[in-house]
């Protein structure tokens, strides 16, 4: 009895701060935002990426706001809290179609969860592009704008090869995670480019490091310890490849390994300019948000919806060009990095 | 103690007339997450013509009932003054046993859904035992299990998403019309574990037992109340509604995901700590910890809806948690 009278009081001002600082709370979050929504002809562009802290992702979500404000349309983004986030992108479609976009733009997290979702906003007369990363099955969007992942390792695996020669090489390959479709086309385009076949005894290790810089580290440590005469490095990012060259450094091989890439964001490119890693596939995230905002806008206007896949790209950058192998040089890879 | 707050509260609260009945009226446990609730409803209505529609509202519902099931769990633990880290963990193996048997697995639907709580449940279990008969700390016990529940997803679905579900296992996806609007079967069945734990926390005997528990676990000891016993089954029945849980994400999505629910362990938290409960045990009603839910997904629709991107709903919701904590913590004080 006691307890609950005394609960009563406090219970009452409880409610009343609670309630006042919600308010207060949500009026100032929303008060630099946009000004309602999106009605009235006007055309509103989605965008959901993986995660909002990637610089791949921040330069992606740059080139369409830059794109929606030349084409004078509106744009909405949102992103999961971590990569492989489904349920949050699932959450920030559905809010989408409510908010009535006429196309949305997804950096699928989870290549097949996320499928249904697009199903439902696609039936709805939705148009819905994959950038980056294709859906499983790739037919589940109108369209996909992105890398060829494939290619990325085959130019870095090229390179490799003709860089050793017919040295013998003892490789590491860091890659991402099982089962995720980019860093698989990656893994298996560099093997293809250097001219081995999957489980080939070169491969001396193999690990998953998500593709962080810390993980890329403890990945590179521990293959060292498995086999200390590594000489050649190949990492799924950038991020990856400088935790390895941390390893390596620690150990003192840094000299004698090489280590290959793939990204062409600006930290990676300066890494390639200071020699830290000797060369990377450089992809263009801005191309695939230009393009895809494009794509809706037209959507928007004429009603015909783009389909198919469509290659933004890739380069192959280094300072130490190899003979047979395109590259262009670091100041062209500067010019166009992204992060 | 402090006899005379009492006193001076007890006039308050007793009172006749018209200010005496509101002040018991905000006096009511929910009341104040419930108005935080509809003032960011009343917000967002004025704000856009798209938030205040049945379709909009019936989303709204459908995207909180995988964190609202969870909350319903995590309030009955925190009830009792404990916490628990792993039910996203657990949740997401549940939905890996669910979905991974009935399509690779040849189970029926209704089977491998039962299996699936049934592991879910278990890990409860786990937690329990652990709780009560080697006395460890449910922070530290719910981290462990947390991770094995993390492992074992991660391990039994091959780290591949499981597709091409039966229907016998999305049902709780599907959707009814109520008066023009589409509402799914799944958020009917989150308001109904609401309704049952709300009635079974307020007007049974076992219920009010994991107030006293949570108040003040020694007392309620004396009082004949078998401690043990109740947090067992409290951490069992928690374990059983993740199993539910699981079975609305499986509706929702689709799919079974092993990359499901990490986060939504502290989502759960943050909609029973919004919601008014206190982390301390004791005190708190589970219908705020349904509105505390409620709040995160209408501030992330709203938002969205307004064009402001979904990295301000983080914001806005880490605000109004320590908000809510530290009204939590000054009542505490007062009350000392």
């Amino acid at each position: 009895m006691k307890r609950d009278v005394r609960a009563s009081g406090h219970r009452r001002r409880t409610g009343a701060i609670v309630a006042v600082a919600a308010l207060s709370l949500v009026a100032a979050g929303c008060g630099k935002g946009a000004k309602g929504s999106a009605s009235g002809g006007e055309i509103t562009v989605g965008l959901i990426t993986k995660t909002d802290t990637n610089p791949f992702f921040v330069k992606m979500k740059e080139g369409a706001q830059k794109e929606a404000q030349a084409k004078g349309v509106k744009l909405m983004t949102a992103a999961g809290k971590f990569d492989g986030d489904n349920a949050s992108q699932v959450t920030a479609m559905e809010n989408m179609v409510a908010a009535g976009v006429k196309g949305i733009l997804i950096v699928p997290s989870d290549t097949k969860a996320i499928v249904p979702s697009i199903e439902k906003a696609r039936a709805k007369g939705i148009e819905v592009i994959a950038l980056d990363t294709p859906t499983d099955p790739q037919s589940a969007s109108d369209a996909l704008f992105a890398t060829n992942n494939l290619n990325a390792g085959i130019l870095i695996g090229k390179y490799a090869k003709a860089a050793f020669g017919s040295k013998p090489a003892k490789i590491a390959m860091l890659d991402l995670n099982p089962g995720i479709t980019v860093g698989v086309l990656r893994h298996n385009g560099f093997l293809q480019g250097f001219g081995v076949k999957e489980g080939d005894p070169s491969v001396v290790c193999a690990q998953n490091t998500q593709g962080d810089q810390a993980k890329g580290q403890t990945a590179m440590e521990n293959c060292l310890q498995k086999a200390p005469d590594i000489n050649l490095v190949y990492t799924i990012n950038e991020p990856a490849a400088l935790g390895a060259y941390t390893a390596l450094k620690a150990a003192g091989k840094e000299k004698n390994v090489m280590i290959v890439s793939v990204d062409g964001g600006c930290t990676g490119v300066r890494a390639v300019q200071s020699g830290q890693i000797a060369a990377t596939s450089q992809q263009y995230p801005l191309k695939m948000a230009t393009q895809g905002v494009d794509a809706i806008v037209d959507f928007a206007k004429s009603g015909k919806k783009t389909s198919g896949y469509t290659d933004t790209g890739v380069t192959l950058v280094t300072n130490k060009a190899q003979p047979g192998v395109d590259s262009k040089d670091v100041q062209f890879g500067l010019a166009n990095c992204w992060g | 103690m402090s006899t005379v707050t009492a006193t001076d509260h007890a006039e308050a609260g007793r009172g006749r007339g018209l200010p005496a009945r509101a002040a018991r009226f905000l006096a009511l446990p929910a009341v104040g997450p419930l108005l935080a609730l509809l003032l960011a409803c009343v917000y967002f209505t004025v704000r856009t013509d798209r938030f205040l529609t049945g379709a909009n509202l019936s989303l709204i519902v459908q995207q909180v009932m995988v964190v609202g099931a969870l909350a319903a769990g995590q309030t009955i633990v925190i009830l009792t003054a404990g916490i628990d880290l792993s039910n996203g963990a657990v949740m997401a193996l549940g939905t890996i046993f669910m979905t991974r048997l009935a399509v690779s697995g040849g189970v029926p639907g209704v089977w491998a859904i039962l299996i699936g709580v049934a592991v879910c449940t278990a890990f409860g279990v786990l937690n329990g035992t652990l709780v009560t008969m080697a006395k460890l700390p449910p922070f530290i016990v719910t981290l462990g299990t947390w991770n094995i529940a993390f492992a074992l997803t991660h391990v039994y679905s091959n780290e591949q998403t499981i597709t091409g579900l039966p229907k016998s296992l999305t049902f709780l996806g599907r959707t009814f019309p109520l008066g023009g609007t589409d509402v799914t079967y799944g958020s009917v069945v989150m308001l109904a574990l609401f309704a049952v734990a709300w009635y079974v926390l307020r007007q049974t005997a076992a219920g009010r037992h994991v107030y006293a528990v949570g108040d003040d676990r020694e007392a309620a000891r004396l009082t004949g109340i078998p401690d043990r016993r109740l947090l067992l089954t409290v951490y069992t029945a928690a374990g059983a509604i993740y199993g539910l849980a699981g079975l609305l994400l499986v509706g929702r999505t689709s799919v079974g995901d092993p990359q499901a629910g990490q986060t939504d362990n502290l989502d759960s938290i943050t909609a029973v700590v919004l919601g008014g409960v206190s982390l301390f045990g004791g005190r708190g009603s589970i219908i705020g910890a349904l509105c505390g839910a409620l709040i995160v997904g209408v501030i992330r629709n709203g938002l969205q809806l307004t064009g402001v991107p979904s990295i301000y709903q983080v914001l806005i919701t880490g605000i109004l948690v320590i908000l809510a904590v530290s009204v939590d913590q000054l009542a505490r004080r007062r009350r000392a």
